[in-house]
């Protein structure tokens, strides 16, 4: 009896929350999404990833965080100019170079949270826009807190994450110069190599430690 | 002093197809370089060895010691901007820290939900209307521009900490909140190392759009889209940004950061704190 309470329990938490899901991908708010995302992940973190384990973490991104990033509109904005000299298949090879990379930057700094507290900043927009800002904040007893701006997009599949700044300093145009630089120096194909190379470097455990 | 160290800045040699904000890179690059070296062999092992013998709450403790006395400049400088309000706020927060707070140990105040800020003088005169200058890098100050090492002057010249007697427990002061400093980095720099294709260059622009966005606190009006997307070229809709292109040239920006989200002062202490001695930002190889 109680068994079976507690299955119809759990079958009505799973529809429950598999009727979210839809609702999350049509109607959420992009400050909704952020809050949502962001809490669910820092739950997983807290319970399930013990000492930064990058595996489990990268696994955690991809299922929970990529699906709300629009991938080829960063890396088209961080190569710039250049973005349109390359052949579509560079293209390609690009934006997944640079997510690649992302998604391990990303890991890196979720390793690093440690019960930090998140502000949620009401969106200050119209319900017609589709190009939003949204502002959350890290806060830390004893030291400032930091700001965190989502640029996102409605686009027909919901909105999309298009930039992130950190305390002021956009991903997006941290990368324009370097990506430049290496274009310049070697052509689109160049930028590739310098990708792919830098994500090998970062496969290693070690990665970075010591050259 | 400084005249000569920026002169010396300027005649150095830049290297081709440079960046316009960066006309030294050539002494910058020596610099950067000699920092990294200084980082490896001291200032990383040292602030990694604090981290690991010094437990949390007493790296904690000195962290707040030393943000609670850079509290009452940081107030100076909001009054100086033409924001009173929160001047009034910082010296609060120094007040209750200093007291309740035991010497600022304890950040009561940001418990209590008064925001700390960050501010220096490089920032103040931005805010009054400077512009960055020419970006510029100093032997283990780190990242600077010219308008940040005027600031820099004044930042020194009033810091309590550096103006101590006598001299041995200036020098443990000092050292001592470098070292606080740099382990906080450490997350931070191991996060760079792994981000950047070349650290020099990485490091620069986040520098450079840190501080635009600090001197801003926080809102800086967003040239947003400024290169084509190509394919994902998007409906153009109105911003729907809250900020309002605040004018820099406003000694008295009070009337536009009036309309701005109050408390959006945001902090990371990466790639910055320029107006604090702490030996090289970002830990690291030798380079690219």
């Amino acid at each position: 009896m109680f068994a079976k309470s507690l299955r119809l329990a759990t079958a009505a938490a799973a529809a429950a929350f598999a009727f979210c899901l839809g609702a999350a991908a049509q109607e959420q708010s992009p400050d909704a999404l952020v809050k949502s995302v962001t809490l669910e992940v820092v739950g997983i973190i807290q319970k399930d990833v013990k000492d930064g384990d990058r595996r489990k973490l990268i696994s955690v991104i991809e299922d929970k965080v990529l699906p709300h990033f629009n991938f080829t509109a960063m890396t088209s904005s961080a190569v710039g100019r250049n973005w349109d000299k390359a052949t579509p298949e560079q293209k390609s090879r690009l934006v997944d170079e640079f997510k690649t990379l992302l998604v391990r930057t990303y890991a890196s700094s979720l390793a690093a949270y440690s019960n930090q507290r998140f502000d949620f900043r009401p969106l200050r927009a119209k319900p017609t826009d589709t190009d939003v800002t949204v502002n959350v904040r890290v806060l830390q007893s004893g030291t400032e807190p930091v700001q965190i701006d989502y640029d996102m997009e409605k686009r027909p599949n919901g909105w999309k994450v298009w930039d992130v700044r950190v305390a002021g300093i956009s991903l997006v145009a941290n990368y324009r110069t370097e990506f430049d630089n290496q274009v310049r120096q070697g052509g689109i194909d160049g930028l590739i190599k310098a990708l792919q190379t830098k994500n090998k470097s970062l496969e290693k455990p070690a990665a970075g430690a010591k050259k | 002093m400084a005249a000569l160290l920026l002169s010396g800045a300027a005649g150095c040699a830049t290297t081709g197809g440079g960046d316009p904000r960066d006309p030294a890179e050539g002494f910058n690059r020596a610099m950067y370089s000699f920092n990294e070296t200084f980082d490896q062999a001291i200032g990383k092992p040292v602030a990694t060895a604090y981290h690991d013998v010094v437990p949390e709450q007493g790296r904690y403790w000195v962290r707040n010691f030393f943000a609670n006395i850079a509290d009452l400049w940081i107030g100076a400088n909001n009054l100086l901007q033409g924001k009173p309000l929160d001047a009034v706020t910082d010296w609060a927060r120094f007040g209750f820290n200093s007291t309740i707070g035991l010497f600022g140990i304890n950040d009561v105040a940001s418990e209590m939900g008064i925001e700390k800020h960050d501010e220096d003088f490089g920032q103040t005169f931005g805010r009054w209307g400077a512009g960055d200058g020419p970006y510029l890098v100093w032997p283990l100050l780190g990242p600077s521009t010219v308008r940040d090492s005027a600031g820099l002057l004044f930042d020194f010249h009033f810091d309590p900490v550096l103006q101590h007697d006598p001299k041995g427990v200036r020098y443990a002061t000092v050292a001592l909140r470098a070292t606080s400093k740099r382990a906080d980095l450490l997350d931070a720099s191991r996060i760079l190392e792994e981000a950047a294709l070349d650290k020099y260059v990485f490091q620069r622009d986040a520098y450079l759009q840190r501080r635009r966005s600090l001197i801003y606190d926080g809102n800086p009006p967003r040239a947003s889209r400024d290169l084509p997307r190509a394919e994902e070229t998007a409906p153009v809709a109105p911003r729907s940004e809250a900020a309002p292109a605040a004018p820099m040239s406003t000694p008295a920006a009070a009337t536009p950061r009036a309309a701005l989200p109050p408390h959006l002062d945001s902090a990371i202490r990466l790639l910055e704190e320029p107006a604090q001695p702490h030996p090289g930002d970002v830990s690291g190889s030798s380079g690219s």
